[in-house]
């Protein structure tokens, strides 16, 4: 009997992450919920700019790479050319989705536009080698906030889950984390209905997973799980941020 | 081969555009070339606006006119601003309820039509540019009821087609004023 | 005659986008253009179309990027600022080997500039306008009639060859109305087996992509697409000719500077001067065969623009400097007049 085994809708060739990365459990997560609802064929990912600008060589399914922050705006052209078939999901990181593309971001969840968003909140620029993010925290040292994030010359992090759910647009909002087994199993679940949203016409899902990057933070990959539990839940409380079918269903 | 110029010009929302669309209409239901040119902008907005119409049995090179065969005016500013342009041996036909001043051209054919005034008077207010398009077409011997008929059905959509016989009114008031 | 209506230039690209079978329109209000988006809020939803007014110029030309990578055509629209706001999408389309058809509507710059009619993103539309090694076919109407026939070109040019096109018309272009025939022979668009529109699981995943990490690779894609770019030049040139056959002057200009540069032709011949018009009527590739043959020809080229002078460099490189080129231009909105443009003839004419 095999008990783990990898999921179909990811490619099988091995990944650039760093060692300690928290995007390969994420990638696993999206391809197996590929795989349990059975859309590979006709799932559309967009990547972003980023650490995760190669995921479109990381699943089976159809990929685009798209510019920095503008992927919101290409999975709208992609759902909208085809809607009844297409499943279209973007997998963006901090810099992109809640700095450069906020617009796309917002909007594109004001139109409650039927797409899944994946979105990676590591609180640091890893690609470009460890800068302040929209959502680095206060004091947080990067290469750019070398003294500690200092909220008074760079303003305060960005609770994107907490600013979309002010919206009406939006379906679905979730604030995930996979740093053990049942933290996986709840993003897996998470995961999961915002791509069933999709399928089910309900609209715009995001779920945001607070991530580790510990070759910028300076950690050990066992610390930075640590970190994220003392640090960046405080922060960014995990739960659900909208749910409006749930809620009407009540 | 004929070519003829014209302008149109006052404010915003006296049906100034939809005076030289007429006229471009009028022109396609006979066959011939026409391009129609509006200001645009701002100045739309309650300030000046213009259209250029030529018509032409040739084919149109600019659309912009540098010198106009008919200059209608249905403002001062825009007496003030065209007046200079009109062709010696133009006509220039001007609304005589809302501008005081006569043409300083000598040089011109001057029609004074007190179009907003009829207009009122007769009971179609807005109407007062197809009054002055109704004389402009009888200055130029171009009146002719079944044309003009042809070209109200194209330019008024069928969802305003009780419009049809108003115009067609009030253009035969302007047509026969002075008579 | 029977079949012309009267339209504007802006609702003639509309209407010929969708006898082009262009189902999916992005747009964002910017004036002198915005007739065109009006237009697709009302016809789209009648024919299941996608009509959306995006956000931002930005996200327009990613949502454009998003329907052509799924394999469908697909257009947007805007005037100067606008474009220079998507001109980062039109690299990546360009890098991605994606076809799109892109209308710029100029206006005077550069910065918010004005609102009226200018030729001054000639520059911007035929030397990249975005960052890196690339060329859009860029087609440039004379006529309202050819604002609807050269957006069914451009489409069928986009797909033929991979690439982006775009109408470079300007505010008169748009604004104005003539008689348009709109019944065209569309060429239907060709399969497309690299679109992402899903495997079902039927093909090796397929991936839409700008990214290339590796030198060499890059290089090699950067001379293929150069490749198609010279096929384009080859077959794609278009220009009109008036009344060069006896002239030993010419006098060039494209859009709205090439009809009133026609009337200036007809004064200056009824005055017995030989001057004779070159169009363009595409920008890039730029139509250099005629400019040769002129050149053994005629004693002075007059480039007329509404620019400080942008074709004029395209001509000057065409005719390899054999004769004088000069420019005789308005900008920032204004628009020459024929008594300017016969006037700079008449001065060549003399000789002086």
């Amino acid at each position: 009997m095999v008990v783990f085994d990898k999921p179909k809708s990811l490619a099988d060739i091995s990944m650039h992450y760093c060692p300690g990365c928290t995007h390969g459990i994420v990638h696993r997560l999206v391809a197996e919920v590929i795989d349990e609802l059975g859309i590979e064929g006709r799932t559309i990912g967009i990547a972003p700019v980023g650490c995760s600008v190669m995921a479109y060589n990381y699943f089976n399914c159809d990929m685009i790479e798209a510019a920095h922050g503008r992927a919101p705006a290409v999975a709208t052209g992609v759902k909208r050319a085809n809607p009844d078939e297409h499943i279209v999901f973007t997998y963006q990181g901090d810099g992109d989705l809640a700095s450069i593309g906020m617009a796309e971001t917002v909007h594109s969840a004001a139109r409650n536009e039927n797409i899944t968003i994946i979105f990676i909140n590591n609180a640091i620029y890893g690609m470009t080698g460890g800068q302040m993010a929209p959502t680095s925290l206060p004091g947080q040292v990067t290469q750019t906030s070398p003294y500690g994030r200092d909220v008074n010359a760079c303003g305060y992090p960005v609770r994107v889950c907490e600013m979309l759910a002010t919206l009406d647009g939006p379906e679905y909002l979730e604030r995930v984390i996979v740093n053990s087994v049942k933290a996986v199993r709840n993003a897996n679940k998470a995961i999961k209905k915002a791509f069933q949203n999709q399928i089910d016409k309900k609209g715009f899902s995001l779920v945001e997973v607070l991530s580790t990057c510990p070759t910028n933070w300076g950690m050990t990959p066992k610390d930075a799980l640590k970190w994220v539990d003392e640090k960046m839940i405080p922060y960014y409380p995990l739960g659900v941020y909208k749910d409006r079918s749930a809620k009407e269903n009540k | 081969m004929k070519t003829t110029k014209y302008l149109f010009s006052g404010f915003g929302g006296q049906g100034i555009l939809f005076s030289g669309k007429f006229l471009a209409y009028k022109g396609l239901t006979e066959d011939k070339n026409v391009s129609w040119l509006p200001s645009y902008g701002p100045e739309m907005r309650g300030g000046t606006a213009s259209c250029s119409v030529i018509i032409s049995d040739e084919s149109i090179g600019s659309p912009i006119i540098d010198k106009t065969d008919v200059l209608v005016a249905m403002n001062l500013p825009s007496l003030d601003k065209f007046e200079g342009t009109v062709k010696a041996g133009g006509t220039i036909i001007l609304d005589s309820t809302l501008i005081e001043r006569k043409v300083e051209r000598t040089d011109v054919n001057v029609i004074y039509l007190p179009a907003t005034r009829l207009a009122s008077e007769n009971n179609c207010p807005t109407l007062a540019n197809m009054i002055i398009v109704g004389k402009l077409l009888k200055v130029t011997g171009e009146y002719d009821d079944a044309t003009i008929d042809a070209t109200l059905k194209k330019v008024i959509s069928a969802k305003h087609a009780d419009m049809l016989d108003v115009n067609k009114k009030a253009m035969e008031i302007g047509a026969n004023y002075g008579d | 005659m029977a079949n012309k209506v009267l339209m504007k230039g802006n609702e003639a690209i509309a209407e010929a986008a969708i006898k082009a079978g262009c189902m999916h329109y992005f747009g964002y209000p910017i004036t002198p253009q915005t007739e065109i988006a009006a237009y697709m809020a009302k016809r789209m939803p009648k024919i299941g179309g996608t009509f959306l007014q995006a956000e931002s110029e930005i996200a327009a030309i990613n949502m454009v990027y998003g329907v052509s990578a799924a394999g469908y055509r697909v257009m947007t629209s805007s005037s100067s600022p606008g474009i220079s706001l998507k001109s980062e999408g039109i690299s990546y389309l360009a890098g991605a080997d994606l076809p799109a058809v892109i209308i710029n509507v100029q206006r005077g710059g550069p910065g918010l500039g004005g609102i009226q009619p200018s030729q001054s993103d000639y520059f911007q539309a035929t030397k990249g306008g975005g960052h890196g090694d690339f060329h859009l076919i860029v087609l440039a109407p004379g006529s309202v009639q050819e604002m609807a026939s050269l957006t069914v070109k451009g489409f069928e040019l986009a797909d033929k060859y991979r690439m982006p096109a775009m109408i470079l018309a300007d505010g008169t272009m748009g604004q104005m109305m003539e008689p348009v025939e709109l019944d065209f022979d569309v060429a239907p668009a060709p399969e497309k087996p690299w679109a992402t529109n899903g495997t079902k699981m039927q093909r090796k995943h397929n991936i839409v992509n700008s990214l290339s990490l590796i030198p060499e690779e890059l290089e090699k894609f950067n001379f293929k697409r150069f490749e198609r770019y010279k096929l384009v030049e080859e077959n794609e040139a278009m220009y009109e000719e008036y009344k060069t056959e006896d002239a030993d002057i010419l006098v060039t200009a494209y859009g709205i500077a090439s009809r009133v540069t026609k009337n200036a032709v007809d004064e200056a011949r009824k005055k017995g001067i030989k001057v004779g018009l070159i169009r363009p009527i595409t920008v890039w590739p730029f139509p250099k065969k005629p400019f040769e043959k002129m050149a053994e020809k005629v004693k002075h080229i007059v480039c007329v623009e509404l620019s400080m002078g942008q074709m004029i460099e395209d001509v000057k490189l065409a005719v390899s400097c054999k004769v004088p080129v000069t420019l005789c231009n308005r900008a920032g909105g204004m628009i020459p007049s024929t008594e300017q443009i016969l006037a700079e003839i008449e001065k060549y004419a003399k000789g002086e």
